[in-house]
């Protein structure tokens, strides 16, 4: 074993499996139904809110926003309260810190905000559909999924992960021209 | 409490461990994906280790009811394997986009709008995708233990020790 074993992700991991925990407890509790953590079906009730400025009859009339409702619900405030607690935390320990291009991307695209804009939209057209198809992304496939030892999760993830690994080294392993 | 307001004090509790986890950063996401730094892997082990403990005792003592997603093959598969391919690109999933701008790196915009227009093209393709592979492979809300017949107890331990297993052998590796 190495000199040194940095426990942060795993102080903050094992926090949040307590956090998870409590709030399957607290929203069962005072909301009568269990709330278990996710993320991407905010992202449909999001663009719905969007789309009903331009088109409210089309959003009104597709049968995919009718099933998961356009609604400000318990995930969406969670999804604004990830945003909230990074912002606070970042602040409080003084790691916050404005950045343009991520640094990994900008070793073999370069410095080009317009570069990395296309390629996060694009990847993340690619990846929100995925997780709609897969009806969940990392949070609610891999941390709820696996939390409750459903086979649905095991197998999200590893077909999350089969990909990402492979698409990832073709993109970042490659030396720079 | 209303359920809002639920949401929001979870989440920024959610937030600030992800934040403090470090697992928000584009170098920590693609380093996993690239098998070089298992930051977000040992972030999520550690939180699913501790969860699945956690929620299994108040399901046993009745005190909560699972919230299963089901195993649709054609779904599950398809959509796994594509959100992968969009994971590297952007170097974000849904939820630690929206962290990673609030913790300053802004550029995580642009993984979000991608991500909103993601999920209205996927509004469209619904109807024509939710009879046949969707659809495809539904083998209902499943569970590991139910699968094999035996009591969660059982499951737990032996995922326990795999967990715990791979965080030693993570660190040994340096990695």
């Amino acid at each position: 074993m190495s000199k040194h074993i940095d426990w942060r992700p795993y102080i903050a991991g094992a926090l949040l499996g307590v956090l998870a925990t409590l709030s399957v407890f607290a929203s069962t509790r005072l909301l009568g139904r269990p709330q278990y953590l996710g993320a991407s079906t905010t992202f449909v009730r999001a663009a719905g809110y969007l789309e009903k400025t331009v088109a409210p009859g089309h959003v009104q009339a597709n049968p995919y926003f009718a099933e998961e409702k356009v609604k400000v619900d318990w995930q969406f405030m969670l999804v604004v309260g990830v945003f909230l607690g990074a912002l606070i935390a970042s602040l409080a320990d003084r790691s916050y810190k404005l950045e343009s291009v991520p640094p990994i991307w900008r070793e073999h695209f370069g410095n080009h905000i317009g570069i990395r804009a296309l390629g996060a939209v694009l990847g993340g057209v690619v990846a929100m559909f995925g997780a709609r198809m897969a009806d969940g992304c990392p949070s609610g496939h891999g941390l709820s999924g696996l939390m409750q030892l459903s086979v649905s999760g095991f197998l999200a993830l590893a077909m999350f992960f089969g990909t990402g690994i492979l698409v990832a080294n073709l993109i970042y392993r490659r030396q720079r021209p | 409490m209303n359920e809002q307001w639920l949401g929001l004090i979870t989440g920024i509790l959610f937030g600030a461990l992800l934040q403090q986890g470090r697992v928000l950063r584009f170098e920590k996401q693609v380093g996993a994906m690239l098998l070089k730094d298992m930051t977000i892997i040992k972030f999520m082990l550690s939180a699913i280790l501790v969860g699945m403990i956690g929620i299994q005792l108040l399901v046993s003592l009745g005190e909560i009811e699972l919230k299963i997603k089901a195993t649709d093959l054609g779904a599950v598969i398809a959509g796994g394997l594509l959100f992968g391919v969009g994971w590297a690109i952007a170097g974000y999933c849904p939820g630690t986009s929206v962290g990673a701008v609030g913790e300053g790196r802004w550029h995580a915009i642009w993984a979000v709008l991608g991500m909103l227009l993601g999920a209205a093209l996927f509004a469209e393709a619904y109807p024509l995708i939710e009879k046949n592979l969707l659809a495809w492979g539904a083998l209902g809300k499943i569970t590991l233990p139910g699968v094999l017949h035996v009591n969660p107890w059982i499951v737990i331990p032996i995922l326990a020790v795999v967990y715990i297993v791979v965080f030693i052998w993570f660190e040994r590796k340096d990695l």
